[in-house]
């Protein structure tokens, strides 16, 4: 099977203007401790088309945009419908008066062209409604008509980091485990989609169970555990090519729980020896084997940190469940969660800022997030079952999955902000779906 | 092939429980509990994958985020101990498996935990461990699908998979 994740080798960035942040303060202030915030009005007059082919792309981007900003739950769109104002060109002055009348806090203007041969052209600019201001200069992005999801998520992308001055994460996609089947029989496949659920492929059959899929930091490979050869063993599957092998071909010990190192030059994973499960690190070009761990306890989950120099895992080590972090060669274990109930599945911010986690406590499951120092605990979701948070690029949004109770129960993915109010299903073209993994930005 | 396993797990379960109201039973105490059956179902071939599965009882329970085989557990395993030591051409596997109140890594190893728990007993019981391979399921093959306890303590199980040598 070829799939093809990313290879939009084609899709070119033009920004006539260099800088991407506005001098002065951001526009909405990315709140991620939980207090209320107010969503911003923003306003996406109807994409201008500029040759005859534009029309649908025009209102696909545009739809996409808005899809994209008020799914952050910090924009809310005015729809079209209330529009007083039509804008003809993308370089025309605009009336704010009509914008303002329908209190538009925020602006978006764009237009699209297509070429003769695929390519497809769009053009935005965006102005705060309030000030009579641009926000940022107008941007180009030139790619094949193809590609048009992914330019409205750029552009939705610039958008978001103009006005919140954090990066975006739009333009990226999720592996995930699509499921379908009863409950005591389960089958499982490994699927890749945008992160809003479009474009959604399989990349292996249900044949083996298959578990927690992730990226490696270049988005072209995928590591995954698969009962293929009858016990958990982790693979190492190829995106470009579909193919796949399995990581540490001569070994007999279940392994399970792998991840990238940031340089993508080795993994981390758990392995089972005799019943006990340790962590060990394997270099990628020599398949070389060291054990980061070496005790009777289950030590598992393993996660770097985004330089690379500590590895944060699970372990109950202290009699349960509970986090540590230790340097990414092995050594003293610090534990850095003392809350009531059990840590588990802990997974470092790609900023660095936090480490997010699943907690089991009073017999509910919930994703929070800790400092990785142990300090400044939140628990942002609560269930019968959430579990197993992956974070998206820019480090201010999670997603996870959620179980529901009972022999119907079923995952399904989620996404939540780190205020912990934005709270969305994420649809997996109407399978269930779990064990979420988020890419990096794509390039 | 998983579907037709877990029905078969489940026909197990009962007819254990049937037999541990019978008592504990030893190398041949299983005979008593097959006699009564054989009276109704016809005989069952001592030999057979159906006798050890359903007679002698191919799963045993472990308490919450426990590995220990329990006494319950170990009287099971000491009847499939007896019936291995009788047909030494048979080659086993060991499942481990747990409930779904936890996180899956977290339950592939206490899988994993309690397969190596079964085996260890059994080793020390004179089963050669050549004879003995395990894997972990972690929460991915739940028998019972309720989420109570009910369901949940029947999940927390070791399945002694019998292959080899049958033949005969």
């Amino acid at each position: 099977m070829k799939i093809r994740l990313t290879s939009l080798f084609a899709l070119v960035i033009a920004l006539l203007a260099a800088p991407l942040f506005a001098q002065e303060r951001p526009v909405i202030e990315l709140d991620i401790n939980g207090g209320m915030i107010e969503p911003m009005n923003i306003a996406l007059a109807s994409f201008i088309p500029e040759t005859d082919g534009a029309g649908d792309y025009a209102a696909n981007i545009a739809s996409v945009i808005a899809s994209d900003l008020t799914g952050t739950g910090l924009f809310r769109e005015i729809p079209s419908t209330a529009h007083i104002a039509r804008v003809d060109s993308i370089d025309a002055s605009i009336e704010f008066g009509d914008w303002r009348a329908i209190n538009a806090q925020l602006l978006v203007i764009g237009a699209v062209a297509t070429g003769s041969n695929g390519e497809l052209t769009v053009k935005f600019r965006l102005y705060d409604a309030v000030t009579q201001r641009e926000i940022g200069s107008d941007v180009q992005l030139a790619g094949s008509q193809g590609q048009w999801r992914r330019m409205a998520h750029k552009l939705a992308d610039t958008i978001y980091t103009r006005l919140t001055g954090q990066g975006g994460y739009f333009d990226s996609r999720v592996v995930f485990v699509a499921e379908s089947g009863p409950k005591d029989a389960r089958l499982k496949r490994l699927a890749v989609m945008d992160y809003d659920g479009a474009n959604l492929q399989y990349l292996t059959d249900d044949a083996a169970l298959v578990l927690a899929p992730r990226f490696a930091p270049n988005g072209r490979e995928i590591l995954y555990t698969s009962y293929e050869n009858g016990l958990p063993q982790v693979f190492l599957l190829d995106v470009d090519t579909g193919q796949r092998e399995v990581l540490l071909a001569d070994a007999q010990n279940m392994s399970f729980a792998p991840r990238f190192a940031p340089d993508g030059l080795s993994v981390v994973m758990s392995s089972s020896d005799g019943g006990n499960t340790d962590i060990y690190r394997v270099d990628l070009a020599s398949r070389a084997t060291t054990r980061l761990t070496n005790d009777g306890s289950i030590d598992t989950a393993p996660s770097f940190s985004p330089d690379g120099s500590q590895i944060v895992f699970e372990s109950d080590r202290g009699g349960s469940q509970q986090l540590y972090v230790m340097p990414a060669n092995g050594g003293e274990a610090v534990r850095i969660s003392f809350g009531e109930g059990r840590y588990a599945t802990p997974v470092w911010s790609p900023r660095g800022d936090l480490i997010a986690f699943t907690k089991i406590m009073g017999g509910r499951f919930h994703i929070g997030v800790m400092r990785p120092d142990g300090s400044g605990e939140r628990l942002l979701t609560e269930s019968f079952l959430d579990e197993a948070p992956t974070w998206a690029p820019n480090g201010r949004v999670l997603m996870f999955f959620r179980e529901t109770s009972g022999e119907n129960g079923a995952p399904q993915i989620y996404s939540v902000d780190l205020s912990g109010r934005t709270l969305r299903m994420v649809p997996t073209a109407g399978s269930f779906a779990s064990d979420p993994a988020w890419s990096g930005l794509l390039r | 092939m998983n579907v037709i396993k877990s029905a078969m797990l489940a026909l197990s379960v009962l007819a254990m429980a049937a037999c541990q109201n019978g008592g504990p039973f030893g190398n041949r105490g299983g005979a008593d509990g097959a006699d009564g059956a054989a009276g109704a179902n016809g005989a069952i071939e001592e030999s057979s994958l159906e006798y050890f599965n359903e007679r002698i009882g191919d799963t045993i329970q472990f308490q919450v985020d426990q590995s220990t085989v329990t006494d319950a557990g170990q009287t099971v395993l000491d009847a499939q101990i007896a019936w291995l030591r009788q047909y030494p051409d048979r080659m086993i596997l060991i499942e481990g498996h747990a409930d779904e109140q936890g996180t899956r890594e977290y339950n592939l190893a206490l899988g994993a935990r309690r397969a190596a728990s079964v085996r260890n007993y059994m080793v020390s019981q004179g089963i050669l461990e050549s004879r003995i391979s395990v894997v972990s399921y972690g929460k991915e093959r739940p028998l019972a699908v309720c989420s109570t306890e009910e369901c949940w303590s029947r999940n927390r199980r070791a399945v002694t998979v019998v292959s080899g040598g049958m033949g005969a």
